[in-house]
């Protein structure tokens, strides 16, 4: 794959990944209303997974769709951030998670909108009304659960501690990214940092919650460096691809 | 194109329901972005919208069976749906339905200070909002603390 596909497929990668993690609190959730709420997230990252991946697959040129991509791939081949692979844990390690992501998600689309490549500028503009939305929802539930009992507010700091550590390679720039924004393709995520903060400390204080405390950051999904999770969660999603292989309904 | 050939594909459409929500058609929910001799352009609501196939192929049986199998059905993702394209007869009919149908021209503003909702039943003004996400995609669960009556609100988007 050259950098542009490359550069589609790790946007795909993030929200396939995020979408099914998601997905496993279906039926599991606390309340029927999240249980709905963390769902129909789901369903959206999955949208954008299929047609980012769908965008890969033909920018590669080799005959790989978005569903070849999703089930036909082994764990060093995806290129999510090690973010969106973390373990669901409680409801608010759930929550600390797509707090921190849909924000980045939410400034990420907005840029990308500007992309000189119309089909990746097309699924941003889509993508980021939605994206918006995750973001109020999670939001709210930070400062629920923050600002809420002795035992959420404990949750949810131990959910942001946790979390924390994969926050830097949201914005951390590489080769592919530098070629994506040489040809007017990407947006410079470095840039966005800024805006994220602040983003950020705004609902901590109204959660009446502090910044974890800083940690050494922990890279590598983008090149295919993996926690153990990411194989565990992979073994559920393709196992019909696996087990019959070329499988259609 | 003659206009004769663009009724007779106007008029397939507008018989063509949302499989979601059935009381209205593909036309009043401004999902259908052109329609030709050649093809007809579809847009997707919500970009996971698990109905979009769904959509696809009971248009592909309605062109055949009104006799216009040659006609492509397109995709497109640009612009993106905004509920300000649900027709003023769409949001009549989603009302009747009990689903709360989104103002008109709120969806730019639509993620502040969402407006309450006017509950489908009785009318009123007094409503809250009980979960953001409802049984679809494009809907939020609503109560209406004047009759008390839960209901469905198409969101703003």
């Amino acid at each position: 794959m050259d950098a542009i596909a490359t550069y589609a497929l790790r946007l795909g990668d993030d929200s396939l990944i995020l979408g099914q993690r998601l997905g496993e609190w279906c039926g599991h959730a606390p309340a029927l209303e999240v249980d709905l709420s963390l769902a129909n997230v789901a369903l959206d990252q999955i949208g954008q997974a299929t047609h980012f991946l769908n965008l890969a697959g033909a920018l590669e040129g080799e005959g790989r769709d978005g569903d070849k991509l999703a089930f036909h791939r082994d764990v060093m081949d995806f290129t999510n951030c090690l973010l969106v692979e973390q373990p669901n844990g409680d409801f608010a390690q759930t929550i600390a998670r797509l707090f921190l992501f849909a924000h980045y998600q939410e400034l990420l689309f907005t840029a990308l909108t500007a992309s000189k490549d119309a089909r990746l500028a097309a699924i941003a503009a889509k993508a980021v009304k939605e994206t918006a939305y995750h973001a109020t929802l999670v939001s709210d539930w930070v400062v629920r659960l923050g600002d809420g009992t002795e035992e959420s507010r404990a949750r949810m700091i131990a959910g942001l501690d946790w979390m924390w550590r994969f926050v830097d390679e949201l914005f951390v720039m590489d080769e592919v990214d530098a070629a994506a924004i040489e040809a007017g393709v990407g947006v410079d995520k470095s840039a966005l940092r800024g805006a994220w903060d602040q983003r950020i400390d705004a609902v901590l204080a109204d959660a009446t919650l502090e910044r974890p405390a800083a940690r050494r950051p922990v890279l590598g999904g983008r090149s295919g460096r993996h926690s153990e999770h990411l194989g565990h969660l992979l073994s559920e999603m393709q196992f019909l691809q696996r087990a019959y292989p070329g499988a259609t309904w | 194109m003659t206009d004769e050939i663009f009724d007779q594909l106007f008029q397939i459409l507008a018989d063509v329901p949302d499989p979601e929500i059935p009381a209205v058609s593909v036309l009043d929910l401004g999902i259908i972005r052109e329609i030709s001799a050649e093809r007809v352009v579809i847009t997707p609501t919500y970009i996971g919208c698990p109905a979009t196939l769904a959509i696809e192929q009971m248009i592909r049986k309605a062109l055949e069976d009104g006799g216009f199998a040659s006609v492509a059905i397109e995709t497109t993702l640009s612009p993106p749906w905004s509920t300000d394209w649900i027709t003023d007869e769409g949001r009549e009919k989603l009302r009747a339905y009990g689903i709360a149908p989104p103002p008109k021209g709120a969806a730019a503003s639509a993620l502040k200070n969402v407006q309450a909702a006017e509950c489908p039943r009785c009318g009123s003004s007094n409503t809250e909002e009980i979960s953001r996400f409802g049984s679809t995609p494009c809907k939020a669960l609503w109560r209406c603390k004047a009759c008390l009556e839960p209901f469905d609100r198409f969101k703003c988007h």
